[in-house]
């Protein structure tokens, strides 16, 4: 069978600043990023659905000493969609000095970034990015 | 299934080494061989650990290397295992199960790294590589940064202040650290302090440096064989008596960080195989890369409820005269982390401890001892139940 959105297409959306997940015909339950098999039931009719873009910091970090290739020090959260999936990505527009316990529970926006690929990786990317709303 | 049993052990010092992955494992390999009374000829096959050979030494496909080092007949083939740190047990496990089915009566099993060869940055990047590629590396995760994504959430859901849970997260690192100090072949054989935890240096909020095990080099090895034969061969084989391993996704379809789900899959097909529970368990070697990651263990192993495991170290629950006894050969925290060998490493240590051979740290009456190794982010956990 076919992905019903394959990681190109994916990437394409997130170009354009859209977020696109796959609903589940059996059981309802919304994937994001775009699989090929529902987490919740093992659906495959997946139908492309449009998300809002907006979630819950449910924990986050602050990474000091990166990877080869990556600027020290840079935040990310692992949030949860209103739509139910959850998403890792940074957290931007408030420096790692700001950060603490309160921001989990916090609204965030969900955005995208272009991040440079390196030679271990297929190349440049396009990944979910998030603001704080208040 | 025919039952099976371990035979020698062997490993090398854990911590930086000049010699290749496959003079490390060898000497390892030729240890376990020596103290089954066997020679490499002897084995049927090799099940190898190794999971950045590519990165460390430019090497791919060691597998066979490491049958040639030894010597091994050419009938006896030789298999590479990844499954990132959980790499050695899954290893262990593959041979196991076809010795019980059958197809093998005696098997070497193990693993090698030379982690400590390549530099911070370059190693931080290869972990980062058992984090998924296209959904979660792009935002630069790292393996402290899993767990202590983890830390956050588990202070968030129990209601516990961070500082509070800082430092019981520390007295994991100080009980670990003291364990090391009685083995030598642990990586770190030096006391330290809660103090020197918190003052250590930020590398992943909440997660100071003391908090996170070493890069390694070592390897370790075991000679796994049919239980009669194994009896044949040596007075006190240890018993394979429950295995389990299980597979989880990414961190966003994980979700909840405290529960590893993995794990807890893996210890119920251990314990039930076994036929023991967790009031059964004398002694752990658990996956400690991060103080939080052996936090999470004891609660999912049925040690304590969930959420209540976070005091376990401060009140000496999981040292010497403890409860359980937790790492005591100081762990990856202390033993240190060469992630194709860690899994050995820990059956070794197991093994010993089953055997009274563990001197100054050696757990009084162990006769039933559990081996839990994590691989990725959360994504493998193998688990094996020895008894004496």
């Amino acid at each position: 069978m076919a992905y019903p959105i394959t990681y190109a297409q994916y990437q394409e959306y997130l170009k354009k600043g859209e977020f696109i997940g796959l609903k589940c015909a059996k059981c309802g339950s919304i994937n994001f990023p775009p699989m090929a098999v529902c987490r919740d039931c093992n659906g495959t009719t997946l139908e492309p659905v449009s998300l809002k873009g907006e979630g819950t910091i449910r924990t986050f970090t602050v990474i000091r000493v990166a990877p080869e290739g990556k600027k020290p020090p840079y935040i990310i959260a692992m949030v949860e969609l209103d739509e139910g999936p959850y998403v890792i990505g940074n957290l931007e527009g408030i420096t790692p000095d700001e950060t603490g316990m309160d921001l989990i529970g916090k609204k965030v926006r969900m955005g995208t970034r272009m991040v440079q690929g390196d030679v271990y990786s297929l190349g440049d990317a396009h990944v979910p990015t998030f603001t704080l709303m208040e | 299934m025919r039952e099976v049993a371990i035979l020698g052990v062997g490993m090398t010092k854990f911590g930086i080494s000049e010699k290749t992955n496959l003079e490390m494992f060898a000497e390892a390999a030729l240890e376990a061989i020596e103290k089954s009374g066997l020679e490499p000829k002897d084995m049927d096959a090799l099940f190898f650990g190794n999971c950045l050979g590519g990165f460390e030494e430019g090497q791919l496909h060691m597998a066979p290397f490491a049958h040639a080092e030894l010597g091994l007949p050419t009938s006896s083939p030789a298999t590479r295992f990844e499954s990132a740190c959980a790499t050695a047990t899954v290893a262990i496990r593959h041979g196991a199960l076809l010795v019980s089915a059958g197809v093998y009566d005696i098997v070497l099993a193990g693993g090698t790294e030379r982690a400590a060869k390549m530099d911070t940055p370059l190693a931080t990047r290869t972990f980062a590589m058992a984090s998924q590629a296209q959904h979660e590396y792009g935002a630069g995760i790292t393996f402290p940064g899993v767990l202590a994504m983890a830390a956050h959430m588990y202070a968030v859901k129990y209601g516990i202040e961070l500082s509070e849970l800082k430092k019981h997260m520390a007295e994991v690192a100080v009980k670990n650290h003291h364990h090391g100090t009685l083995n030598p072949k642990a990586h770190f054989q030096k006391e330290i302090t809660v103090d020197t935890v918190l003052e250590s240096m930020m590398v992943a909020d909440p997660l100071e440096l003391f908090d996170c095990c070493p890069f390694s080099d070592g390897a370790a090895a075991v000679v796994i064989a049919e239980a009669g034969r194994a009896k044949d061969l040596m007075d006190n084989p240890i018993t394979i008596a429950g295995m389990g391993q299980a597979s989880c996704g990414p961190l966003y379809l994980q979700r909840d960080l405290t529960r590893v789900k993995a794990r807890e899959a893996a210890i119920k097909q251990a314990y039930s195989q076994a036929g023991v529970g967790p009031e059964d368990i004398d002694v752990v070697e658990l996956h400690d890369c991060f103080t939080i990651a052996e936090i999470l263990a004891i609660e999912s192993f049925g040690f304590y409820e969930f959420g209540k495991g976070y005091d376990a170290a401060t009140k000496g629950e999981t040292g010497f005269g403890g409860k359980v006894v937790v790492n005591p050969s100081g762990g990856l925290k202390a033993k240190g982390h060469p992630i194709g060998a860690t899994g050995a490493a820990q059956v070794t240590e197991i093994v010993q401890q089953l055997r009274g051979e563990c001197g100054q740290r050696q757990v009084e009456g162990a006769r039933i001892g559990l081996v839990d190794t994590l691989g990725g982010d959360l994504g493998t956990v193998c688990n094996i139940i020895l008894r004496s």
